[in-house]
Parts: C-alpha cells; sequence; structure tokens
C-alpha cells in the first residue's frame, strides 16, 4: 500500500547539547502523502519535523546521529548542499512569518533568492499560480503591491504557504500551521492540505487530533522522544496497538 | 511611611524641574541675544574685520560637510561590523567578547585623546605615507585638513553606529531569519534582504546619534583641519576648513575685540544648536518613515 518512500528515516538520536530530545526514530514517509505528528508538548516532534530539512542546524550545540534520506539521499552526508535541501523541502511554521514587505514580494521571495528566473512576466505568473494554489488569489488579488502585514492571520498563513510553493519543493513541512487560527481559517487551511497533497508530499506536526485525523494518512505518536507507534491514521486513532497512544487519543494521557 | 513617600516624590520631582530650568535659562538667554544679529546676511556671509563684523557661512559649510563626510566613513563601515557582531560572531566565543568589549571602550576615549591620535595615524601617518608613495613627497595629504577631520570623528562616532545597529539586527525575530533560510536563501541573502531592511531605523539611530555628536565637537578637529580663519570654502579633501564649534572658541578667546565679537558668538552658538537639533529631526523623521512603513 502507498506511494513509494520520499523520506526514510532511520535510527535517528538527536541532542541538544548533552541533553537527548529523540531516541532512536525510524519512520518512512511516503510520497504523496499527508503524515501527521502527534503527541504532548515537548515530546521531539517538532525537533524530528526541523531535523527534515536540517533547520535544527541553526542551533548552536545540536547533534543528529543516524540516517535520514531524501530520495535515497543521506541529506545529513558532507556533499548534501543545505541551500538545495531547503528549497526541496519547505517549511510552514507554527506562527505565521510573512516578511515585512509586499503580498507579491513575500510571494516571489524564494524565486529571487534562488535566481530561479529574472523575466518579470514569468515572475508574475509564479506569483499569480502559487497565490491561487494557496486559496489565497482572490482575496489579494488587488492589493498585491501592499505590505503582507494587513492581511489577517489566516490570510498570512494562506500567503506563507504561497510563499513556500513558489520555489516548488517536492515535500512541505508544517509545524503546528493552524495553531494560532480561528475555526474557519483552520477549516480552508485543511482543505488546502487535502488540495496540495496530489503534488507535494507533506508532514505536519499538530497538537489537534482531529485535524490529524481529517487530514493525514499516516500518523505517528510521539512520547518522551521516542516514535511510540506510527501506522495508518485510520487504525492509529480507532485501533492503536499501543498502551499509551490509546490513552493519549482518548485523552486519559496524564 | 507616607511622609517618606511624599518626600521621595518632591525630590525626583525638583530634580526633574532644576534640570528643565537649567536647560531654560541656558536655551532663553541664548536665544534672547542670538536673535538680534541673525540675518540673512549672518548665515551667508564669511566673517569680516576680524570677525567683528560679517557672517559664518564658512563655519557652517564646513561643519555640514564635516558631519556628511563623517557618516559616509562612519555608517558603511559600522554597519559591516555590526553585521559581523549580530549575524557571524559566535556570542560564547572570546574573540566577539574582546573585540565587543574594544568596540565599547573606544567610545570612552577622550576627545582631545582622539584629536591627538587623528593627527598622529591619519595626518603625520597615512597622509604622510600616501605622500611617499603617490606624490612624490610633495605635501598633500601629510597636513591637516576636512578628510583626516572626519576620518578621526568616525572612528569614534563608530561605536555608537556598531552597538545600535547591532542591537536592532538581534531585535529582528528568528523566525523571519528561519523563513528566509527554510526557502532556500543563504545567510548573507537573508541578512541583505531581511534582516537589514528590518534594521534601518536602528542604522538611522546610529546615523542620529554619530552626527548630533560630530556637529558640536572641537577636541577632534581642533589637531586634524579645523582652520581659525578660512575665507575660501573647502573644495578638495585636503583643504582645510571652518567649523561651528571651533568658531565658537575661537570667537570667545582668540577675538581681538571680545565686546564687538560678544553678539557674533551668542548667535553663533544660537546656529550651533539650531543645526544639530535639525539634523536631529530631519533623521527622527525619517526614522519614523520607515517604521510606520515596515508597520504597515
Amino acid at each position: 500500500m502507498g506511494g513509494p518512500v520520499k523520506i526514510d528515516v532511520s535510527n535517528v538520536n538527536f541532542y541538544y547539547g548533552s541533553q537527548r530530545a529523540l531516541h532512536d526514530v525510524s519512520m518512512k514517509v511516503r510520497e504523496h502523502y499527508v503524515t501527521a505528528l502527534i503527541g504532548p508538548s515537548g515530546c521531539g516532534k517538532s525537533t524530528f519535523l526541523r531535523s527534515l530539512n536540517r533547520m535544527n542546524d541553526l542551533i548552536p550545540g545540536a547533534r543528529l546521529e543516524g540516517r535520514v534520506n531524501l530520495d535515497g539521499e543521506d541529506i545529513y552526508a558532507s556533499s548534501m548542499d543545505v541551500i538545495q535541501l531547503r528549497r526541496r523541502v519547505g517549511m510552514i511554521f507554527q506562527r505565521s512569518n510573512p516578511f515585512p514587505m509586499s503580498i507579491y514580494e513575500n510571494a516571489a521571495y524564494g524565486v529571487r533568492v534562488n535566481g530561479l528566473t529574472r523575466d518579470r512576466l514569468k515572475l508574475d505568473e509564479i506569483v499569480e499560480r502559487t497565490l491561487r494554489a494557496a486559496a489565497l488569489w482572490d482575496e489579494v488579488k488587488d492589493r498585491l503591491s501592499k505590505s503582507a502585514m494587513g492581511l489577517s492571520g489566516g490570510q498570512q498563513q494562506r500567503l506563507c504557504i504561497a510563499r513556500a510553493l513558489a520555489v516548488q519543493p517536492e515535500v512541505l513541512l508544517m509545524d503546528e500551521p493552524a495553531s494560532a487560527l480561528d475555526p474557519i481559517s483552520t477549516a480552508k487551511i485543511e482543505e488546502l492540505i487535502y488540495d496540495l497533497k496530489r503534488n507535494y508530499t507533506i508532514v505536519i506536526v499538530t497538537h489537534n487530533m482531529q485535524q490529524a485525523a481529517r487530514v493525514s494518512d499516516e500518523s505517528g505518536f510521539f512520547l518522551s522522544g521516542r516514535l511510540v507507534e506510527f501506522s495508518e491514521t485510520k487504525r492509529l486513532f480507532t485501533a492503536p496497538t499501543n498502551r499509551e497512544t490509546e490513552d493519549y487519543i482518548t485523552g486519559r494521557f496524564g | 511611611m507616607k511622609a517618606i513617600d511624599r518626600s521621595v516624590v518632591f525630590l525626583c520631582g525638583a530634580a526633574t524641574v532644576l534640570i528643565l530650568v537649567m536647560l531654560a535659562v541656558i536655551l532663553g538667554n541664548i536665544t534672547f541675544h542670538g536673535v538680534e544679529r541673525l540675518s540673512a546676511e549672518f548665515l551667508t556671509q564669511p566673517p569680516r574685520q576680524g570677525m567683528t563684523a560679517g557672517g559664518i557661512f564658512p563655519a557652517i559649510y564646513g561643519t555640514v560637510l564635516l558631519v556628511l563626510l563623517m557618516s559616509i566613513a562612519a555608517v558603511p563601515f559600522g554597519v559591516i561590523v555590526a553585521i559581523y557582531f549580530a549575524e557571524y560572531a559566535k556570542r560564547e566565543s572570546r574573540f566577539y567578547r574582546w573585540t565587543r568589549m574594544a568596540v565599547n571602550n573606544l567610545a570612552g576615549v577622550p576627545s582631545i585623546v582622539f584629536g591627538l591620535f587623528g593627527l598622529g595615524f591619519f595626518v603625520h601617518g597615512i597622509g604622510k605615507a600616501l605622500d611617499q608613495g603617490i606624490y612624490d613627497g610633495r605635501l598633500m595629504l601629510g597636513q591637516p585638513s576636512i578628510l583626516w577631520a572626519a576620518m578621526t570623528m568616525a572612528v569614534l562616532t563608530l561605536p555608537v553606529v556598531i552597538i545600535t545597529v547591532e542591537e536592532t539586527m538581534r531585535a529582528v525575530p528568528r523566525e523571519y531569519r528561519e523563513a528566509s533560510l527554510a526557502l532556500g536563501a543563504t545567510r548573507l541573502q537573508t541578512i541583505l534582504r531581511v534582516v537589514l531592511p528590518q534594521s534601518w531605523s536602528g542604522v538611522m539611530t546610529g546615523a542620529i546619534l554619530a552626527v548630533s555628536r560630530g556637529a558640536g565637537e572641537v577636541a577632534r578637529v581642533l589637531f586634524t583641519g579645523a582652520a581659525y580663519f578660512l575665507p575660501r570654502l573647502p573644495t578638495r579633501a585636503n583643504d582645510q576648513f571652518m567649523q561651528l564649534g571651533y568658531h565658537i572658541w575661537v570667537l570667545a578667546t582668540q577675538s581681538p575685540d571680545v565686546e564687538a565679537t560678544k553678539p557674533i558668538l551668542y548667535s553663533t552658538v544660537l546656529v550651533l544648536l539650531a543645526l544639530t537639533f535639525l539634523l536631529n529631526v530631519t533623521a527622527m523623521v525619517i526614522r519614523k518613515r520607515m517604521r510606520t512603513w515596515a508597520a504597515r
């Protein structure tokens, strides 16, 4: 079942200095799947997510053991170009963080820094296509040159998604993308995730278990830095094999 | 207890009022005496008759030019150092702590020491060396001039620029850096396109502080390029120049007829105050404009 393996994580240990944040985690993320990561705060799911595009490199003293393969290629190998990797593996953050520039410039940012095109018409086209893909075009098409800071929280988050899509990544990592949004905006983001998985592979961290159940194909439950259970979402939520998973998803946790 | 509380409030209030009264007396006195000599002629003419008549235009011109040259040297250099401190240097490293301390101490060096340093280092050191190397020993750059005065000023205002720019760069939220890097931007692209544009208010603040400190400074230009009297405006980098602060000192102590110079002295002080104030306000307006754009 499922598509080919896009990201293959095997026996990963992660340390912040001497503190161990991930214990021997292995997981296969399948292409065109939405893979949800759930678990209580501080369980390591965000650390895990951020190790998939080497965002943790920015933290002094952080260290990873084990292998993370993207299409069979070790992303922690010394030959790996981190800039290229991050272009292929995009990221959406918990707090929407559009740059204090115009909406257009936000959407075009990745294209510009990666030097993908210098042609203005082509750039216009990419901006429109990605804003459409992020279901934002109709709301902003008349004010592309206005600052992105004037958008609502939900619109800002969709702009961040558009910004990430513009560089044509293969994988999208989402770190609780809807946790700061109202229910209507959340529903829009979830719909969007559903649409996006046709073209992208998505890994999403969420605190909201209903959300994980609604949007994902496979789910992993993290606890104290360990991947306790990983399976098809339907199975994980209806018939978990692990006692701790069951306690957590039924709310008996802690 | 209540009585102590009340007397503390009274004491603090009184101290504040005292400061304000002193400021008001100074400003009031200078304005009162300075206004009568102020005229279009005063602002546009050079001094005449042993500085007992005429205006102070060369000094105004020299001061503005000096501050401008100083900013051109200090701001870009300061921003580059600030980028290194805020973005590249490891905060825990000994090198960072030592260089940072050195920059802070640079700001504390008395300005007369800086003036002498400028004379020794820029004029007699670099200037003379350039004359030997480029001009076959002819005296070109190895003399006090507006160039070396501006450089000397720049060295002293650098710490202010560096520290304010570094602070604002550090204040740019980590989320912006992460968002940029996650899109495949390099570190340098992130700094130039995301961090620095959000730090313009800091760059402007640094420039304001540098300019307002520089405009009234005397000791540093005394040895390095300011002239007692020059009927001609400086046109080349190695020209000497007149400067308001220095001119005030000249008027106050070197005048052949102190009584005749007094009204001119008052007006010159008033002009210097107004100029500094104007430069500050201009910079503040620019800074505010940039802020409202960023928040829009």
